[in-house]
């Protein structure tokens, strides 16, 4: 018994202390994988708060925009030109979304919406599949001018090692990220669609269009997928089993509340550092491989704490 | 209502027309269950165009097999264990003569089932180890090598790189792989090689849903400091551990994989970075083979194959397909010259399979001269423990890396035997042999 409390409680840490540079790699992988996890929680963020829709398409519209890219240049289009028509493509599913799916299922409850994303996603899959194929692409790193080295830091005693498209791919995320939330604190279509997630019915009786605001969050929400999908395509490649990373997010949103972007943010740094950390240090206890199933460990035990989620809001209801 | 009825006929007869035709009686029905769609089509695909295209090419350029023609009809399993058992319910009434699972997964199932429906499984090198045991399992084939072969030529040739079997005394191996059935099928033969050789090994599973997220796993290893890994991966968990391999700096001369991690779309996405890296084969890459010289001339060249383009014929996991389906042809043409008889069933195949005698002349004769060593099927043996080689990716396409060299087979076949041993235990009533032999 004392020498398994040893193992949980204080071997991992005396590891950390001996071999710190790996203990900075570690929080680095986490760190890197935290923010691409909360890149995506931002898009199923994003249409929650305007629609109430949790958009379980999410992933697979990570996977199309890679593909859409990666195809597009196959066929002979520029890198940058590609990643323009992406752009439009993400805009024209938008478009598609509002006007085939969410406005003929106006007024439905909410699982029939959210059915009818399962409902997309089995559609993109096929699509996808249809105009790319099934093999496995390589993502168009250089050509998109992304850096492909690493660096290498001498630090205690030690060395961290930095992939060049890691930090690429966290600089792309916070930029991203602070411009989609300057422009959704700031702007009048932000406003517009605060209003809409807070009551939908008194946003309409002032004039905003409900149709307008959803194409639009649809939109950047396509927009997250694109560059989660080319940030992730580039550590790995760009296969259909890029979605399967993409449902990472759902603890994420566990954690950080389905209604809240910074929950969204911290929720994925938490997971991210957080499942690195677990299955680095603790993980070879009980064999390895834990990292599948922490995530929503971590998430569930938060939820034992608060249910609403670090950022989410509280919902009371008086009976 | 004349307008309702005649669009009503028109659909009727577009969906006709659409519809794969049914294997008319006489025809060599061969079902392949392949997956082109998810997560592991990446190297489902080409081992499905060369399954195609060999006995597509029999088709054109030869009429069939003894001079019936080949039905081939694809099922979609997408690597699904489920969904290959469905695959094979809904085919084997139309007159099945093997199965090719494609997944260990799937081959696990249809295990116990073959013996039931009587028709022949080829797991080509994949599978269950234990079913080369034939007298247990009568009708399953693996041939030319079971994991447990491949893992044991792993080992072998690590001992080589380090100055014999002695030598590995103290080294640490570790041992990434897909954690599923595929994926775990080695692990008692590492660990009683481990054993027998004094090595440490350290595993490192990959969860399913995980394979492109894999840092944590090669974190580890970084930390573990291992001499060599060893990979048994399949679908975009190859692409994505060869990038982290080079990424944490792992020398690629001292990482090697299964025969399954060594498609050319593994190593090509990790660019320079995947120079080095080996993997085990048993065939030959590339497309100087008169075999697959047909290929292109009656199937590709017609439009009658699936390949994205030419230049894919040849690479490695295309070629394995193609060899898969050499030795469906060649299990029928043995059944045919057994039976007397043209139009052979299930029955008549796996005695085919059992008295297969790929012999060098006959390599020869099919086009596939150097392409593969003889392959000998026995009641006995189902696998025929054959030899393999190591191959490197020079950054552009593989090239042989050693001699080819016998797995260790002294040390692997009484382990398969225990192992056939206790799968009948574990799976009561396991039916006794009742097939003749020869």
């Amino acid at each position: 018994m004392g020498e398994i409390l040893y193992l949980i409680l204080i071997d991992p840490f005396v590891q950390m202390a001996e071999l710190p540079d790996f203990f900075l790699q570690v929080l680095w992988e986490g760190f890197v994988s935290g923010i691409l996890y909360a890149l995506i929680a931002l898009g199923f963020v994003l249409i929650f708060k305007a629609s109430g829709v949790f958009n379980f398409a999410q992933g697979i519209m990570v996977v199309f925009a890679a593909l859409s890219l990666v195809g597009l240049y196959e066929a002979g289009v520029p890198a940058f030109l590609a990643l323009a028509l992406c752009v439009l493509i993400m805009l024209g599913l938008a478009l598609g979304v509002e006007r085939l799916v969410l406005r003929p299922l106006v007024n439905q409850p909410d699982i029939i919406l959210f059915m009818a994303t399962i409902g997309l996603t089995y559609f993109l899959i096929g699509l996808g599949e249809f105009i790319f194929g099934g093999e496995p692409k390589v993502m168009i790193t250089e050509e998109l001018l992304l850096p492909t080295g690493s660096y290498a830091w001498e630090v205690m005693g030690g060395l961290v090692i930095f992939q060049q498209i890691d930090i690429a791919a966290a600089v792309i995320a916070v930029v991203l990220m602070t411009a989609l939330g300057l422009f959704f604190q700031n702007t009048r279509i932000g406003r517009a669609l605060r209003a809409v997630a807070d009551d939908h019915q008194a946003a309409l009786s002032v004039g905003i269009s409900l149709n307008q605001i959803w194409a639009i969050v649809w939109f950047a929400a396509g927009i997250v997928a694109l560059a989660t999908g080319i940030m992730w395509g580039a550590r790995s490649d760009v296969s259909f089993a890029l979605q399967i990373v993409a449902l990472k997010a759902l603890p994420v949103l566990v954690l950080g509340g389905l209604t809240s972007v910074p929950g969204a943010i911290v929720g994925g740094l938490i997971i991210g550092v957080g499942e690195k950390i677990g299955e680095i240090y603790w993980g070879s206890m009980i064999g390895g491989g834990i990292e599948g199933w922490l995530a929503y460990f971590i998430a569930l035990a938060f939820l034992l704490v608060r249910p609403q989620g670090l950022f989410g809001e509280r919902i009371i209801e008086r009976v | 209502m004349r307008l309702r009825q005649a669009l009503l006929g028109a659909a009727a007869l577009a969906v006709a027309a659409g519809a794969p035709a049914a294997p008319v009686l006489a025809d060599l029905y061969v079902p392949l269950l392949t997956y082109r769609t998810g997560a592991y089509a990446g190297s489902g695909i080409p081992i499905a165009d060369g399954m195609h295209d060999y006995l597509a090419m029999l088709n054109e350029r030869d009429g069939g097999i003894g001079g019936v023609r080949i039905a081939i009809e694809e099922c979609e399993t997408g690597y699904d264990a489920q969904k290959g058992v469905e695959c094979y319910e809904s085919t084997k009434g139309k007159g099945a003569l093997v199965y090719n699972p494609y997944s260990t997964g799937i081959t696990l199932q249809l295990i116990p089932k073959a013996s039931v429906d009587k028709i022949p499984v080829l797991s080509m090198a994949y599978g269950l180890s234990a079913a080369a045991e034939g007298e247990t399992f009568p009708w399953i084939f693996n041939p030319p090598d079971t994991y447990w072969d491949g893992a044991s030529a792993i080992i072998r040739y690590i001992a080589d790189q380090e100055g014999g079997l002695d030598a590995l005394k103290g080294k640490k191996i570790g041992y990434i792989y897909l954690d599923a059935g595929y994926g775990r099928e080695p692990i008692p033969l590492l660990e009683q090689l481990a054993q027998n050789y004094g090595y440490e090994l350290v595993q490192y599973p990959v969860p399913g849903n995980q394979m492109q997220n894999q840092s944590s796993q090669w974190l580890n290893v970084r930390r573990d400091r291992p001499d060599y890994m060893v990979m048994w991966g399949w679908g975009a968990m190859n692409p994505t551990a060869v990038k982290e391999a080079a990424k944490i700096r792992f020398p690629m001369e001292k990482f090697i994989g299964v025969w399954w991690a060594g498609g050319d779309d593994d190593a090509r996405p990790a660019g320079e970075g995947a120079k080095g890296y080996k993997t085990l084969n048993f065939h030959g890459v590339g497309a100087d083979y008169g075999a697959i010289q047909d290929i292109l001339e009656h199937v590709v060249k017609k439009g009658q194959s699936k390949v994205a383009s030419p230049d894919k014929v040849g690479e490695n996991l295309y070629n394995r397909g193609v060899m898969n389906s050499v030795f469906i042809a060649e299990a029928i043409r043995t059944a045919q010259e057994l039976t007397g008889k043209k139009e052979v069933d299930a029955v008549d195949v796996r005695r085919g399979f059992e008295n297969l005698n790929i012999t060098e002349a006959r390599l020869k004769e099919i086009g596939l001269e150097g392409f593969m060593k003889p392959l000998e099927i026995t009641c006995e043996d189902h696998s025929g423990h054959n030899p393999v080689y190591v191959q490197q990716w020079n950054g552009q396409r593989w090239e042989p890396a050693s001699e080819w060299f016998e797995p260790m087979t002294d040390v692997v076949r009484p382990l398969l035997e225990q192992a056939a041993r206790d799968y009948v235990q574990a799976n009561q009533p396991w039916p006794e042999r009742a097939e003749p032999c020869g």
